[in-house]
């Protein structure tokens, strides 16, 4: 039984228990139920990935009805290792989530926190999994909603704009993908992936295909915080309760990485998009522009969400970059920086979350003196914040090496240059947290009251993801081979990639 | 004598690298006994040493010693493997570990240090990440390790923990991490990216079917993006590095870590280009004469400062460049010189270093123009000094003496008249800067106005600091008479010999 509707559960349980939640009102209860629905979830997407691994795709029909005519949920290595990132991610947030809250949401809408969470969850399980356009669109918007109550939950009143301003952008966005599928079911007559990758073929240099695509991509492109169209991410993240930000910056972008890929590779194919279209020279520039102008800004802000949120964009960028390389080991590097991203933010998101549920401030003065008041936070900071730099065994050493194969293996040796000389912006924005809670004084109102350790609960999630970055910096049989298999995947259906790499050999 | 005899060869790699690492764990376990801490700092010294000394004997009997520990990425492990010039850096850091813990006992107490457990505890660690870059089998390893040996001497580095120090870790860490990644990590994916392998293997992994351009463009980026090795101008990370404590600086900062530096640099050209393909590059040439003008340079430099460390530190920049240079002139002969200098320029450098932090806690004096006649009061500092300082410009009866030599016939075989000028210039300099400050200690008496007031109660320094500057003195006789060993093992290594050819028409035939 369990078995049989495996690639339904992910979505269903945190869909059904998000309003049970709400019911259940405000009790530590609350909290438990929803820890485990999460943690539920996160078993069974390993038991996704697991499937997806040794038997190749897996197809669900909604309802039973076949697709086309019904939403089908199609598995792969692709979708259940992003899956199982965000699932892994959102059950150690709603563990931290206990403490961390009861300083930054009201009392009242701790209930609302779990219920809008689990939501999210959904939301975003749902975009991961479904094979149907017009239902990535839907499970796309549910997740959002969720998002932005999440947002505006803080109980400074900036969230309020913030989350406002995520509500345009992020409905432009969603507007605009919706724009995009309603062109190519006008054209088409079908909503299901697959069986619109098999039809575009007939309508090859469509204009109204091609606009579709545009409004798709750049629709998405929104969603996924890609500069320039990033200017709703960094206040989001800023004014966010901590917990939101770590949730939000480890795994709402990502998802919105994959459904880009998704739609490039299996409806639009990767010969339109990135041989005619050119989209790959579109993206790298913005990837790399990203990149550089992101990590400066983090560096000159004093805010350290905000900087976290900045260097988050240009993390992206790292992503869609590997992405605009068009090779196996490119769309490798995505995938499994996609991974290592949520590791190393979600444990960084988490130490500055400690930070503030201590000195109730997350300005870089905040910062100053913390090494010794809060040894094991600011410990946490330290190493996932090498590990954002690439420093070896981290895991983000191993997204930089794969990004700068698949650079090399095309002889673009400037690209494969640039995306070094990143590394080192980061170096300048997570030394100065660290300068100032290792070397400098605290300040005076600081020194006095006794600054402790956070609570167990908060601690224990920011270093499981810490040991995280560690171990999989060291083992990386895992990342490495679900990444592989999902982009080898990907570009099975395309002759595009061997060839690429035959034409530069 | 082997006590190692019934162990596994292979697992002695291990050992050595697990060995400090326990060791680094003991400190932490015993801070709160300073004599039982500094008792396990000896033990675990000495153990390593000898861990070395078997794993040099079996080198000696051919046995070939190599470990994989975990697979990376798809087909490139982290693994190690023991070579010559491997086991000879591993003989000399080990060895001078023990000599440099006994020191830094004496220092740390005399100084009355903060923090020592920390101090302590994060010398084994670097030590530990050196011998893990002596054995490296490969460049990924090698790199790795690399980056840990700049994070655990990090804290080294600042341990004073006023502003001079930060300010001096901020230099330190920001030059070798930005050169690292930026530069030799881009070397090590493109090496791995032509090549498909990052292994070390005799005779160089490139041959003539590879771009010479963009070999070429590796070697500069290989040569600064070993930071370590400080060729200028991404040199200013080592006199910043000299805020440490003294025995850090000697042993991590005159052995240890820029020795890490031109290891790699010797090791990358040897294992990774190969001498043949070496001399083929156009870019050889350009880093060579960018090395001659380091080694004069920082002597330049030298000579002007008036601070002893900093003078030692530029001294170290220009001795450094000597082993770039020896790398980097493609021939056999120079290549055993320059693997020669690592030895013999760590002894003798170190013995300076003894002596300047003898000086310093014994006297307080920080600067040579108030040394002037110290040497009655520091008769045994001083002789050292004098001792280490002829080492370092390469006169008999001093160890300098033979790398000096080497490199010299080096560059005469490889033809290069120009670095032969620029090595006689240097000792020439060394002898400006380095030789007057014992000469005015011990002759210089007529300036009695000069001697500041707290004299009268200048003593020697600590026992331990002196038992240790006597050691490696003595060790700059010792490698002069007995250099045999040392050449023996250098002449093992693939493609390296001190045997000269001479091919050019210096040679009179040719």
């Amino acid at each position: 039984m369990l078995e049989q509707h495996l690639a339904a559960l992910p979505i269903l349980i945190p869909l059904l228990a998000a309003p049970i939640t709400f019911i259940l009102g405000r009790s530590w209860f609350t909290w438990l139920f929803a820890t485990s629905t999460s943690a539920l979830a996160c078993f069974f997407s390993w038991h996704l990935l697991a499937a997806a691994l040794s038997d190749g795709v897996l197809s669900y029909a909604l309802g039973g009805w076949p697709p086309p005519w019904g939403i089908e949920l199609r598995v792969d290595t692709a979708n259940a290792f992003v899956l199982l990132a965000v699932s892994t991610l959102s059950t150690l947030v709603l563990v931290y989530a206990k403490d961390s809250i009861e300083k930054e949401i009201e009392a009242s809408k701790h209930s609302l926190f779990y219920t809008a969470h689990l939501l999210c969850l959904a939301g975003l399980s749902g975009m991961l999994l479904t094979g149907d356009a017009f239902n990535l669109f839907v499970f796309l918007e549910v997740s959002s909603l969720a998002t932005y109550t999440l947002v505006s939950l803080a109980s400074d009143r900036r969230c309020l704009t913030a989350a406002f301003r995520y509500l345009v952008m992020g409905t432009i966005g969603a507007t605009f993908i919706l724009i995009g599928v309603g062109m190519l079911y006008m054209m088409t007559g079908t909503l299901n992936m697959l069986d619109l990758a098999s039809r575009i073929d007939v309508y090859e240099s469509s204009r109204t295909i091609n606009t579709g695509m545009a409004f798709i991509i750049v629709g998405v492109s929104i969603k996924l915080a890609l500069f320039p169209l990033h200017m709703w991410l960094p206040p989001a993240y800023t004014y966010a309760p901590s917990a939101v930000s770590a949730f939000l910056a480890s795994t709402a972008t990502k998802v919105a990485v994959y459904v880009m890929i998704r739609f490039i590779f299996t409806v639009f194919e990767v010969e339109h998009v990135f041989e005619e279209m050119r989209m790959d020279l579109i993206l790298m520039v913005l990837a790399i522009v990203a990149i550089f102008k992101s990590s400066y800004t983090a560096i000159v802000q004093s805010n350290v969400k905000t900087v976290l949120a900045y260097s988050s964009v240009a993390q992206i960028g790292y992503m869609i970059l590997g992405l605009s390389l068009v090779s196996v080991t490119g769309l490798m590097a995505s995938f499994i920086h996609i991974f290592n991203h949520a590791l190393m933010k979600g444990a960084l998101f988490m130490a500055v979350g400690a930070v503030f549920y201590r000195v109730g401030s997350v300005d870089i003065k905040a910062f100053r003196g913390l090494g010794k008041q809060m040894p094991l936070t600011m410990a946490a900071f330290t190493i996932a914040g090498l590990s954002i730099i690439g420093v070896p065994l981290t895991v983000g050493f191993i997204s930089k090496w794969y990004l700068v194969t698949a650079a090399l293996e095309q002889n673009h040796w400037v690209i494969a240059a640039l995306v070094l000389a990143g590394s080192l912006l980061a170096v300048v924005y997570i030394g100065r947290v660290i300068e100032a809670a290792y070397f400098q004084e605290p300040t005076e109102s600081q020194a006095h009251n006794k600054i402790k350790e956070v609570p167990w609960l908060m601690l224990t999630p920011m270093w499981v993801l810490v040991l995280a970055n560690i171990y999989f910096g060291v083992d990386t049989s895992l990342t490495t081979e679900a990444a592989n298999a999902a982009s080898e995947w990907l570009f099975q259906n395309t002759e595009m990639a061997t060839t690429r790499q035959e034409v530069i050999k | 004598m082997n006590l190692w005899q019934n162990v596994e060869p292979s697992q002695l790699i291990t050992l050595s690298i697990l060995v400090p690492l326990i060791g680094a764990l003991l400190v932490i376990l015993t801070g709160k006994i300073p004599n039982l801490r500094e008792a396990i700092t000896l033990v675990t010294a000495t153990i390593l040493f000898s861990i070395v000394l078997a794993i040099t004997d079996f080198t000696f009997q051919g046995e070939d010693m190599h470990i994989q520990v975990i697979e990376l990425f798809p087909g490139l492990d982290i693994s190690f493997e023991v070579e010559p010039l491997g086991v000879l850096f591993a003989l000399v850091a080990s060895f001078l570990w023990i000599i440099t813990s006994i020191y830094a006992i004496g220092y740390m107490r005399g100084h009355n240090e903060q923090n020592q457990t920390r101090f302590f505890c994060c010398f084994a660690l670097a030590i530990s990440s050196v011998m893990a870059i002596c054995f490296s089998g490969n460049l990924l390893t090698l790199f790795i390790f690399y980056e840990v040996l700049t994070f655990s001497t990090y804290p080294l580095v600042t341990h004073a923990g006023n502003d001079a120090a930060k300010k001096g870790g901020r230099i330190y860490l920001g030059i070798l991490l930005s050169t690292s990644i930026a530069f030799l990590l881009l070397a090590v994916l493109g090496t791995y990216s032509l090549t498909g392998t990052l292994d070390f293997r005799a005779g160089g992994i490139f041959d003539d079917s590879h771009n010479k351009v963009i070999l070429g463009g590796l070697l500069v980026l290989f040569c600064y993006g070993i930071g370590k090795a400080a060729i200028m101008p991404f040199h200013r990370w080592l006199p910043a590095a000299m805020v440490a404590p003294t025995p850090v600086s000697a042993l991590l900062h005159a052995v240890a870590v820029v020795k890490a530096g031109v290891f790699s640099i010797l090791k990358i050209v040897i294992y990774i280009f190969g001498l043949e393909e070496l001399k083929t590059l156009a870019t050889t040439d350009i880093m060579l004469y960018i090395g001659a003008a380091t080694i004069l340079l920082s002597s330049c430099i030298a000579m002007t400062k008036d601070n002893l460390k900093a003078r030692l530190a530029y001294s170290t920049v220009s001795q450094l460049s000597y082993i770039v240079v020896g790398a980097l002139l493609a021939s056999s002969v120079a290549s055993a010189g320059a693997a020669l200098h690592i030895a013999t320029h760590a002894v003798g450098k170190i013995t300076l270093f003894f002596c300047a932090g003898a000086i310093m806690v014994a006297s307080h004096k920080k600067n040579i123009s108030e040394m002037v006649g110290l040497g009655r009061k520091m008769p045994i500092t001083m002789v050292a000094f004098a001792i280490g300082a002829i080492s370092i410009i390469g006169l008999p009866p001093m160890a300098g003496t033979w790398s000096k030599w080497y490199l010299t016939i080096g560059a005469l075989e490889a033809d290069k008249l120009f670095i032969v000028a620029t090595l006689m210039v240097s000792s020439l300099l060394n002898i400006a800067y380095l030789l007057p400050i014992p000469i005015k200690a011990f002759f210089n008496t007529s300036s009695g106005e000069q001697k500041p007031w707290s004299w009268a109660d200048t003593k020697e320094a600590p026992l331990p600091m002196l038992i240790a500057l006597s050691v490696t003195s003595l060790a700059c006789f010792v490698l002069f008479f007995y250099p045999q060993p040392l050449i023996d093992l250098i002449n093992l290594i693939p493609g390296v010999s001190t045997e000269v050819e001479m091919t050019n028409n210096l040679n009179g035939d040719g």
